[in-house]
């Protein structure tokens, strides 16, 4: 009940912002927004807002996250535009980083701090979150049928034997949203056993792609049976038609997609607008339509949805089992990502070959026990976890400085470089996954 | 620069005409090629602390198990995509320019059609094919019970690479086998030549500029190309991880220019061995009365095996666009052999929201293919015809272009170009479209290039000389001499440059600043984006290629029609 009243306060007030600002000044000119959000979703708040505000022209800039964080950092010298709009809460930080943000508080009110255990805007005021998204695993349910696959509900069902091969992920570090993922895991079960968890679903993989719809995609054609996206992907593409269902396991997290105003935008004024539209009921019910599907973060608009609509504010449990630490994620962003990639990504043949043996290993030793074959196998299961580097050294500056350090000063000296070091991690990972495939192999020669 | 620049005695000696030619072109390369590229892979000679040159980055790369697993793959893909497409391309080229074929024409239209495959969705309509759960396997799953992986790995990159780029070899082959002169033929044939030894011997060593020409463009461009491996989620070759490096945030590490500074060197190599291979050896015939071999009628068993193989190769090539026209006609097309319902509702959407991108593309492409044929022929006329000091530098940079990964180049316009305001309007001149255009023209440059090279090497010198000695000015026996002579092989060029520049994307995604002035390959980009957006995609995919089609038939149809009225076509 408070809960509707206080949505109803809420529309109030921003429909009294909205008014009095008319009345100030109703803005015009261009807008120019840089997003990588697909057609459906800017074309969507493109007419509403200009029907709306018809004295501005929307311009819509479409460009990957990083292809737009890179535009917008060569750019800066003589930027053109108003607008950036993307999911990574990541994203932002680095233009937050390099000073190419504007802080603004938003006229509109009635959206909580927090959606899930993430705060939604942040802190500083340099970006607002304006829809919340969450992880999950996706899957094509006539692959399924086709492949006797059961449908998978947490992600440790993802590293099951029965899953070989029919697994897909997008590279953490091509892609924001991943990276949240597997960050998410690694705070939810700790550094080692969260490494285990990837690498044994990692196992699994079928294909690791380089943009994050490339998961989507391959669900929705059948290429793979399964794919570890974010939420709306998935709702989207049901909402289109293709035979695909998704769930969100209870280790995730929801994050909110932002939107922030570029500094020295051309403008600012109308980027001001745009902002206060989305957040306003009006702007947040485009989000509920099929082809968008995205959790609004104004708990009113849910009132709206259709009935079986995820609801963050009401379902506590969705997102709320791990803390989500911004500044722990932070300080290793650059070595998750180089670690994934390395262990990972450019090593898969060899450890999808390791998991193979070890499964085949296993199914023998189940028909026929043999505990000498059982310790092999324990041995190569830890052999594929083993980390080249602990969860402290992670968070070391000196390493992460291997990453990020730009030439500062002469005297900023970096230990190493970050060719060496991602060197010694695929070396590491060679040399275990052949280790472990040998000692399942082994394992297996027991049990038959 | 230095190697352009002339000593006087150097001047003495030739006409002012070439020099200023020379001098325009390296100004236009420098400016559009080399400073934007320099801007960028400097980085790879720096220390990341210091800033000093350094050459550690490079000893990092030859240390590096990924690097040189990745250069062994690429290696390996870029060879075995010209055997591949060799073995698509000589079938074609020979059995429609050899013997009366019915539908010659079309038949070398249908086969550079692959070519304006656009990015993103040749890939997606192959693996809808010929993918592991593509129509192909699970059909032979369905009634054979086994399948077959076209699509893994690197044999996906091979088998979809040699589909794309065949056409550079049947190009390139099909205006060399067009210009040998009969009277060779058939000289061998009194001497008693005949049938595959005739080919062997006689005919193949005479094409061989047009096929050494394709060829080494097959090899370099499977060396550098982004878009295939990316799509097939091959990440392990050079292309990829320059550009993975390149593009992603946070990652300020001078490996990604390394990388790029390798593909440059391995492509220049690469130019460097082809032009070895043709050196010493002169392919000019002096007449044009032959105007190519002699056709001959094939036998009816002949006819029957030679419609089998051209059939099956079309069909083969042509798949992408097949898949893709199913995909445009498609409601939902998910793990089946088909589409599970056909609609007309995606052309109806792209019919209202695009016709932008078609019209700005049109004007994009035909622009820097024309500036690529003007540009490729002075640039190949300068190097066989003239002792410009230093011409062959022209040849090599404007090759270069082709190893500079699109990325690199769109990057380095931002930084060449946007601080320098627009005259009148202030505005940044990288957003002004003309930039765009310079971008693709640049991209595009070496398929005309060494289309244009080809043509010119097969035109005797004495036919210019003989204009000459009738009194004919330089100029005037440029106009009514070379270029018509070379008129197929700068076609040729044309219509290379204008299909890929049409299509092409990773240049024009950096450079794109508003989108009125969007072309195709990024309206494709935007839509493919989504799940609802894989219709409408595949149907302004399919506008992409019937435009891009219909302009390379009648580009075509007039230059056979111009051959025909000057008589050089029987």
């Amino acid at each position: 009940m408070s809960r509707t009243l206080h949505g109803v306060a809420a529309a109030l007030a921003v429909m009294l912002a909205s008014s009095t600002a008319a009345f100030a000044q109703d803005p015009s000119g261009k807008l120019v927004v840089v997003t990588s959000f697909p057609k459906d979703l800017t074309s969507a708040f493109q007419q509403a807002f200009q029907k709306a505000h018809p004295k501005v022209t929307v311009e819509i800039l479409n460009r990957n996250t990083n292809a737009g964080v890179k535009y917008l950092q060569e750019t800066a010298s003589n930027n053109g535009t108003d607008l950036f709009w993307a999911s990574a809460p990541d994203a932002f930080e680095v233009l937050k980083g390099a000073n190419l943000l504007q802080a603004y508080k938003p006229k509109v009110e009635g959206i909580p701090d927090k959606v899930g255990a993430y705060p939604v805007n942040d802190p500083e005021g340099m970006y607002a979150g304006f829809a919340a998204s969450g992880y999950g695993i996706m899957w094509n349910t006539r692959y399924m049928k086709a492949n006797n696959l059961p449908a998978p509900k947490e992600w440790s069902d993802l590293a099951k034997p029965i899953y070989y091969d029919h697994v897909a992920i997008s590279a953490p570090s091509r892609s924001g949203t991943t990276h949240l993922t597997i960050e998410t895991i690694l705070q939810g079960e700790g550094w080692e056993k969260g490494w285990r968890t990837n690498k044994e679903i990692a196992g699994n993989y079928r294909t690791i792609t380089e943009r994050s719809f490339g998961v989507p995609d391959g669900v929705n054609s059948g290429s793979f049976g399964i794919g570890i996206v974010i939420d709306f992907f998935a709702l989207s593409s049901q909402a289109s038609g293709f035979p695909v269902e998704f769930a969100y396991p209870t280790v995730t997290t929801i994050v909110p997609a932002n939107i922030g105003i570029v500094k020295n935008a051309p403008n600012k004024a109308a980027a001001e607008t745009f902002v206060d539209f989305v957040l306003s009921p009006q702007g947040q019910e485009v989000l509920l339509q099929p082809a968008i599907r995205r959790l609004p973060v104004n708990p009113a608009t849910y009132a709206k949805a259709p009935a079986d609509y995820p609801n963050p504010f009401k379902d506590k449990s969705l997102g709320a089992s791990v803390n989500f630490d911004v500044e722990v994620s932070q300080a290793r962003y650059n070595v998750v990502d180089a670690l994934f990639d390395q262990l990972i990504t450019f090593q898969l043949d060899d450890l999808k070959a390791a998991t193979r043996a070890i499964h085949q290993a296993e199914a023998a030793l189940a028909k026929k026990p043999n505990e000498k074959g059982k310790a092999l196998v324990a041995e190569a299961r830890d052999l594929v976890a083993a980390m080249p580097v602990t969860a402290a050294e992670a968070a070391d500056p000196q390493l992460a400085g291997a990453f990020t350090v730009e030439r500062k000063s002469a005297t900023d000296a970096v230990p190493e470089r970050q060719a060496q070091v991602e060197q010694k991690w695929a070396a590491f990972a060679k040399e275990n996954y052949a280790a472990a495939r040998k000692k399942a192999e082994e394992a297996l020669v027991l049990a038959r | 620069m230095t190697s352009l620049a002339l000593s006087r005695e150097g001047l003495a000696r030739v006409r002012p005409g070439p020099a200023v030619a020379a001098v325009l072109i390296a100004l236009f390369l420098l400016l559009f090629l080399v400073v934007p590229v320099v801007q960028v892979i400097f980085v790879a000679f720096q220390d990341k602390t210091t800033g000093a040159f350094t050459l550690v980055n490079f000893a990092d790369f030859f240390r590096n198990d990924l690097f040189m697993r990745s250069f062994w793959n690429s290696f390996y893909v870029s060879a075995m995509s010209v055997v591949v497409a060799s073995l698509l391309a000589l079938p074609l080229a020979y059995l429609t320019t050899r013997f009366e074929f019915r539908g010659a024409v079309l038949i070398q239209s249908l086969g550079i059609i692959p070519l304006i495959m656009p990015p993103f969705i040749g890939a997606v309509a192959m693996q809808l094919l010929f993918g592991r759960n593509g129509t192909v396997n699970l059909l032979l799953r369905e009634h054979f019970g086994f399948s077959i992986p076209f699509m893994e790995g690197l044999n996906g990159v091979i088998f979809v690479q040699s589909i794309h780029y065949f056409p550079f070899i049947l190009i390139n082959l099909s205006a060399s086998l067009k210009n040998i002169d009969r009277a060779m033929e058939e000289s061998a044939q009194n001497l008693g030549c005949h049938g595959f030894r005739l080919f062997r011997r006689i005919v193949f060593p005479l094409a061989m500029p047009g096929y050494v020409a394709g060829a080494s463009l097959v090899f370099i461009k499977v060396f550098d190309d982004l878009g295939t491996p990316l799509l097939l989620n091959v990440n392990d070759m050079l292309a990829p991880q320059a550009y993975l490096r390149i593009s992603s945030i946070g990652i300020s590490d001078p490996m990604g220019y390394v990388i790029s500074v390798v593909l440059i060197v391995c492509s220049l190599l690469a130019l460097w061995v082809s032009a070895l291979a043709m050196k010493g050896k002169d392919y000019a015939t002096v007449q044009r009365g032959g105007g190519g071999l002699a056709r001959r009628r094939m036998k009816p068993l002949e006819m029957v095996a030679a419609y089998g193989v051209v059939l099956l190769i079309l069909v083969l090539v042509l798949a992408p666009h097949i898949g893709l026209t199913l995909l445009s006609f498609a409601t939902i097309w998910s793990f089946s052999p088909f589409p599970d319902a056909l609609t007309l509702k995606h052309y109806d959407t792209v019919f209202v929201e695009s016709g932008q991108y078609i019209t700005n593309t049109l004007l994009y492409a035909s622009l820097a293919a024309l500036l690529d044929v003007v540009i490729g022929t002075a640039i190949a006329y300068l190097v066989l015809r003239t002792k410009l000091a230093g011409r062959q530098w022209l040849d090599y940079v404007a090759m270069a272009a082709l190893a500079v990964p699109g990325v690199v180049l769109g990057i380095g316009y931002l930084r060449s170009f946007y601080d320098v305001p627009m005259p009148f309007t202030g505005q940044p001149l990288s957003g002004f479209w003309l930039i765009l255009v310079f971008a693709l023209a640049i991209r595009r440059l070496p398929y005309a290039l060494r289309a244009c090279t080809a043509a010119l090497q097969q035109v005797s010198s004495s036919l210019e000389e003989a204009a000459e000695n009738l009194g004919a000015t330089k100029l005037r026996t440029i106009s009514r001499v070379v270029v018509p002579l070379m008129s197929g092989g700068i076609l040729a060029g044309f219509v290379t440059s204008f299909a890929t520049a049409a299509v092409e994307l990773s240049a024009t995604i950096m450079l794109v600043h508003s989108q009125s002035d969007a072309p195709l390959a990024y309206g494709l980009y935007v839509y493919m984006q989504s799940a609802a957006g894989r219709g409408p995609g595949a149907a302004l995919g399919i506008f992409a290629v019937i435009i891009v089609g219909l302009g390379t038939y009648l580009s075509h149809v007039i230059i056979e029609r111009g051959r025909r009225e000057r008589g050089q076509d029987h």
